[in-house]
């Protein structure tokens, strides 16, 4: 005879056996043989072009702050590129343990101008982001950028392991990539690169500057260094370019060093165009753009077009 | 009756396992399931799915062996563990000769706790994802020492007789772990089943449920206590039999000369003892302990970015920190690898990987038209690969790469003495083959011109398999040498640029 003690006993020993075996169902129906994930990919950052609007700007003067100024005006303000409420990056090229004089790094005025710009136009949030080849807590500080832009008002984000993000590439030669968080997570992307002379690539502008979004095994790319300099281009496309050539690197780049390899050339180029900008670039340093590998490639793949003299171009004298 | 049937079954099991261990080798194994006794280890089953939070095929096995426990208690221990029997048969070393002090030896003793706290250290580092019950999870643990240790020993000394010679790298390590548990019967028989052993203890958590258990009929009891005698598990049939430990060898019933102990359904005499001394805040500090291992033993060593160019793992390993989820460390792919070269591992993969299959190619390679590895394993730590998935169709389905091989040019025949040789290129599988042979000219010494052929790596058909390094005609340090960088289990860790395909 079961009495009431003895049913519950059964009872729960029962259902322990019955949860035990459907717990191990159903940890067995989510096993897989190949260990998949998916991954985000980075989104088409660009916007359409207003009728009968400037391409490019190439300003120059004395003052970078206001060089920056005048060329966005030009292209229409600020508020072409940015609604209120968006979030925004801002990549400077900060790779490299060097002062401001030295060019190896964007000149910190010119990012704390457009920081100050984008904020102006309503962005909700501003992150000014690299992924420096030196000791990055050293080449924010001495480049003299994560003061300014952070005085301007913007968020910097150090590329310390867990600031990356896998993504989905898709390239022909990148399939994945570690990737700064705040370029998947923006909803507009501002390129703004530094005008130098590269040992590998001959020159490094803006498609270049990609690389500075990458995290873990960026070296190997140089084994393939124009296809995986446009496969980055293609991977970012960032709303708005502007190109530093206040100081420009003229030899021994991407991490100069020596005062006399700088050039002052007290210029700010903007646009929409990164092929047209680093055609542009390229004949700062003395370089003819259709030698340069990532250019050509990148007028191969459309990302742009070289002629940059035929598009809608205002040079602004000092 | 139920002793001698007891008996049977022991015996029964372990010669199971005997064989399935044995035939664990490429001539032998014919779709035996060699994997089969591994599987029904719920612990590996419970590790390995806090850790995946799924769960493999072979460890399926392992909810029967679960409901079972759950209605008949710890029978596992006393009836199928092979190394419960392996240790029920050397309690003998420590056994006293005298009744009385036989009882003496199995008396209840507050250090069967230990065992619940090593648990809990296992299944808290599980949950963290690194499985570490390998190391003393008595299937593992047997199968590791009789695959690595005591047949290869036996086999050696009988010049070869089965597997021809076989060495592991410090074998010796794993026998002193193995054999140093056996020894523990000479403090008391079945020290290491009462103290020790975690699987005991997750089975002895699950028989406070059990429904069959030990009963005394106290009108017929005269407390002489010889039903304590032979107790496998110091489970005190003398007072009230305490579940938890009672590993249901029925010697106590045996022993009984008025018959007034049985093993019944739901006796209700007397409530059940289920008390095992771990308060929760020892529970909870062993979990947390062996939790807070995984960190403290990455931040030392292991998975890290840099690994060591020796943990080249089996074709079909998981990534890393996915195959630490499931290793058990149990040896069966070391067994069954035809060349001998997967070996356990020292110091290659960190605190977390000791014991862990590498493959070694000085001492054996690769097979290139083998996937025996893939299919022994019981936890799908090597998945399953088929031939032509592990050797692809390069340049457009990318094969299964373990490693990628370099020549140290110093010291290469053709390299670095001018010597012809050509053992690499002539062993290399791969089609075309991943070692070509170029005519290069070389001064000799006195001045006169020669041709000799020197031997170069195309990364794009190297699948690391180190036939190459086994085969190198220089004895100890090879010419060529193979590493873990551009395994494809890593994307991050292709060389080139178009190797890094994930498989």
């Amino acid at each position: 005879m079961i009495g009431r003690r003895d049913a519950l006993r059964i009872g729960a020993t029962s259902a322990m056996a019955l949860g035990s075996v459907a717990a191990g169902l159903w940890l067995h129906s989510r096993d897989r043989l190949v260990d998949t994930h998916s991954l985000p990919t980075i989104k088409d950052h660009r916007v359409p072009k207003p009728a009968g609007a400037v391409d490019m700007v190439i300003a120059h003067g004395a003052d970078p702050t206001l060089n920056v100024r005048r060329a966005i005006e030009a292209l229409g303000g600020m508020g072409r590129f940015v609604k209120k409420g968006e979030r925004v990056v801002i990549k400077p090229n900060i790779g490299w343990n060097r002062l401001p004089e030295q060019a190896a790094n964007t000149n910190p005025d010119v990012v704390a101008e457009i920081v100050r710009q984008v904020r102006a136009a309503g962005a909700s949030k501003v992150w000014v982001t690299d992924a420096s080849v030196n000791t990055p807590e050293q080449c924010f500080a001495r480049s003299g950028i994560q003061k300014a832009a952070g005085d301007a008002g913007a968020t910097i984000v150090l590329p310390e392991a867990r600031a990356f993000r896998e993504v989905d590439v898709a390239g022909r030669i990148l399939r994945t990539a570690d990737v700064l968080y705040p370029i998947v997570e923006a909803d507009r992307v501002i390129n703004v690169p530094i005008v130098k002379q590269h040992g590998l690539s001959g020159a490094t502008l803006s498609m270049k500057n990609w690389y500075g979004v990458l995290g873990g095994q960026r070296v190997t790319l140089h084994q393939s260094i124009f296809v995986s300099i446009v496969d980055l281009a293609v991977m970012v496309k960032p709303t708005l370019t502007i190109m530093d050539a206040t100081r420009a690197l003229m030899a021994n780049g991407p991490t100069g060093g020596n005062l006399a390899d700088v050039k002052t050339m007290d210029t700010v180029a903007a646009g929409t165009d990164e092929v047209a900008l680093d055609a542009f670039g390229a004949t700062l340093l003395g370089l003819d753009p259709f030698k340069l590998g990532f250019v050509i490639e990148g007028l191969r793949v459309g990302l742009g077009t070289p002629r940059y003299k035929d598009l809608k171009l205002v040079e602004l004298g000092s | 009756m139920f002793l001698q049937l007891r008996r049977a079954y022991q015996v029964v099991f372990f010669c199971l396992f005997l064989f399935l261990v044995i035939v664990t080798t490429p001539t032998l194994l014919r779709g035996y399931p060699a994997e089969w006794f591994l599987g029904l280890d719920p612990l590996a089953a419970v590790t390995t799915a806090l850790a995946t939070h799924a769960l493999y095929v072979h460890m399926l096995w392992a909810l029967p062996l679960i409901v079972l426990t759950l209605v008949f208690g710890r029978f596992f221990c006393g009836w199928v563990c092979p190394m419960g029997a392996l240790h029920h048969l050397l309690g003998h070393l420590g056994r006293k000769r005298r009744k009385v002090d036989r009882v003496k030896q199995n008396v209840v003793r507050p250090s069967r706790a230990i065992k619940y706290g090593i648990l809990a250290v296992f299944l808290g580092s599980a949950l963290i994802g690194s499985v570490q019950i390998g190391f003393l999870d008595p299937i593992a643990s047997t199968w590791r020492g009789l695959a690595t240790v005591v047949i290869p020993a036996a086999s050696n000394a009988a010049y070869g007789l089965y597997q021809g010679e076989r060495h592991f790298q410090y074998g010796a390590l794993v026998g002193v772990v193995f054999f140093g548990a056996l020894s523990l019967n000479f403090i008391y028989p079945r020290f290491y089943c009462r103290v020790l052993c975690p699987l005991g203890a997750f089975l002895g958590l699950l028989a406070k449920f059990s429904l069959f258990r030990i009963s005394k009929k106290a009108e017929l009891c005269k407390e002489c206590e010889v039903c304590g005698a032979d107790c496998q598990g110091a489970a005190d049939p003398q007072g009230t039999v305490r579940v938890t430990e009672c590993m249901v060898c029925l010697n106590c019933i045996d022993g009984c000369a008025r018959g007034g102990l049985s093993y019944r359904f739901m006796p209700t005499t007397e409530p059940a003892v289920t008390n095992i001394n771990l308060s929760r805040r020892q529970w909870l500090g062993a979990g947390v302990a062996g939790a807070a291992f995984v960190p403290l033993a990455r931040a030392s060593d292991g998975v890290g970015p840099r690994p060591h160019p020796g943990r080249i793992r089996p074709p079909g390993a998981r990534e890393e920190s996915l195959f630490l989820d499931r290793c058990l460390k149990c040896g069966a792919c070391m067994k069954v690898c035809p060349t001998g070269g997967l070996q356990p591992a020292l110091n290659e993969a960190g605190l977390e990987g000791i014991w862990s299959p590498i493959l070694i190619p000085r001492l054996g390679y690769c097979e290139y038209s083998c996937n025996l590895c893939g299919q022994v394993c019981p936890t799908g730590a090597i998945r399953k690969l088929t031939l032509p998935e592990k050797n692809g169709k390069p340049p457009l389905q990318a094969p299964v790469r373990i490693g990628s091989a370099a020549f140290n040019k110093g010291r290469c025949l053709p390299w670095a003495y001018d010597t012809d040789c050509i053992v690499c290129e002539e062993v290399c599988p791969t089609s075309p083959k991943a070692i070509y042979l170029k005519q290069e000219a070389v001064t000799a010494r006195d001045g006169t011109q020669k041709t000799l052929k020197r031997p170069y790596v195309d990364l794009e058909y190297c699948v690391g398999c180190g036939t190459c390094e086994t085969r190198c005609p220089i004895v100890d340090s090879a010419g060529v040498r193979v590493s873990a960088a551009n395994e494809s289990r890593t994307p991050r860790s292709s060389i080139h640029l178009l190797g890094g395909a994930k498989v």
